[in-house]
């Protein structure tokens, strides 16, 4: 089973419906319990990066999506859960996140008044190096982005793959072992997206 | 580098899909969901459905349609139409739209801006706008104004005001429907639409007036639209959206090929 992690970070109905669509059995739970029997772990979120580290305090989740990634399990990191992952967000004024990344999250910093903030749209992803996750999908293909800042991990070996917007090139997958995250939506991406999530179904978590 | 949207607007009354011209002389075109289906297989970026009755009969928007909607296709779409409340937004939202806009709500009660976008992140909340040329009145130093309810009303408000206001009061995306261009396939309002996207940090989707590929190249490149609504150009089966992606990539248009 795989566990979407509901911490109250925007509504999950596209992951769990992009799931559906593979055959494949996911639950959007808040249940620590729960979120650590699973065989994969699903980490979305939208929305800012403040009150979404409260929420997963306060549902006593932080230490488990720790204890997760600790022992193995398959971890699929989305959008806001991307940055919450990493150690420091800039977003509401400077946010202590989790760190199972070393680095931080920035905010774009156009100098073009025509870059808009936030990036809504889709926009290619370049491979710096193969990931399962990319099996069967062709470099530079290009996913649904929506965000105003971005992951800045401290490591190079940290970058599975990088985008380019508003003078920045950033990374737009991140990971190591069995931890892979995307600020971009797959789940929203088409059949691109669909074949990532189904590429992250049949992973064991090497890479 | 980020593409251009191409945004397929379905208008939806009573289940069915619709099209006329500045709300009038409606012709049934087809089952939502199927449309939807068949032009995110075909390429669209991102879909917008708007439930054009629901606000005149005074009734929500018709969530199950969402939920099929939702099922059917994997890209993002918006809903509008019949929003008045929190609530009625969270339903759409958690029925599996990405986005919900809000248009003559947001007019008469802009705290539900400020509070949807609270709630739900401004990247939820996009404002629609209907806007009309009015000359020579110096209540609208931008040449425009905000109209209301289906174009049937006037508010007194100057457009590129409107769109400054409501960017600060957090939405994160704002919808330019021209009232004038709207379904005259003439091409998009560029003046206005290029002074809003000059003014606001936010991207601007342009709305109404698209008839040829061309129109689609002139509002991205001269008018800095970040996405372009279109509506009868691809219901008729004049156009396919491959066939004026094509267009756009030859006239240097960033746009995304694969899909």
């Amino acid at each position: 089973m795989i566990a979407i992690v509901d911490y109250k970070a925007g509504n999950l109905t596209s992951v769990l419906l992009a799931f559906e669509a593979l055959g494949v059995e996911a639950r959007i739970t808040s249940d620590p319990a729960t979120v650590l029997a699973a065989d994969r772990v699903v980490f979305p979120g939208v929305g800012a990066a403040g009150d979404a580290m409260q929420h997963l305090r306060d549902l006593k989740l932080e230490q488990c999506l720790r204890d997760v990634v600790a022992k193995g399990t398959p971890f699929l990191g989305i959008c806001l859960g991307t940055q919450i992952i990493l150690e420091h967000s800039e977003e509401d004024a400077g946010t202590d996140c989790v760190g199972l990344v070393p680095g931080k999250v920035v905010r774009f910093r156009p100098t073009d008044p025509y870059d808009k903030i936030p990036q809504i749209g889709w926009n290619a992803v370049h491979l710096c190096r193969p990931h399962p996750l990319f099996e069967g999908i062709e470099d530079d293909s290009e996913f649904y982005f929506v965000h105003s800042y971005y992951p800045a991990p401290a490591r190079r070996e940290d970058v599975i793959a990088e985008t380019d917007y508003a003078d920045a090139r950033f990374a737009s997958v991140l990971g190591r072992n069995n931890l892979v995250a995307t600020q971009f939506h797959p789940e929203r991406s088409g059949r691109i997206g669909l074949r990532m999530l189904r590429n992250f179904t049949s992973w064991n978590g090497s890479c | 580098m980020l593409t251009k949207r191409i945004i397929p607007c379905l208008d939806v009354r009573n289940k069915v899909v619709t099209k006329g011209v500045k709300f009038q002389n409606n012709v049934d075109l087809g089952d939502p969901v199927e449309m939807a289906v068949a032009y995110s297989e075909g390429g669209c970026d991102e879909l917008v459905f708007y439930d054009i009755t629901a606000s005149a009969e005074g009734r929500p928007i018709d969530i199950e349609m969402v939920r099929e909607v939702a099922r059917a296709v994997r890209i993002p779409f918006a809903v509008g139409g019949g929003l008045a409340t929190l609530d009625d937004m969270y339903r759409v939202l958690l029925a599996g739209a990405e986005k919900i806009s809000i248009n003559s709500l947001a007019v008469h009660n802009p705290q539900l801006i400020v509070e949807g976008a609270r709630r739900f992140g401004s990247q939820c909340i996009v404002l629609g706008m209907d806007p009309v040329r009015v000359d020579d009145d110096a209540r609208f130093p931008s040449g425009y104004e905000i109209t209301t309810r289906g174009f049937r009303e006037r508010t007194g408000m100057d457009a590129l005001e409107w769109a400054r206001r409501a960017e600060a009061l957090g939405v994160g995306e704002i919808v330019v429907n021209s009232v004038d261009a709207d379904g005259t396939r003439e091409g998009y309002e560029l003046t206005l639409t290029g002074m809003i996207a000059g003014a606001v940090g936010i991207p601007v989707v342009a709305s109404g007036g698209a008839g040829t590929p061309q129109h689609l190249i002139d509002v991205f490149q001269k008018a800095h639209a970040d996405a372009a609504i279109i509506a009868s150009m691809i219901h008729t089966g004049e156009y396919q959206i491959a066939r004026i992606k094509e267009e756009l990539v030859r006239a240097g248009v960033p746009t995304r090929r694969k899909w």
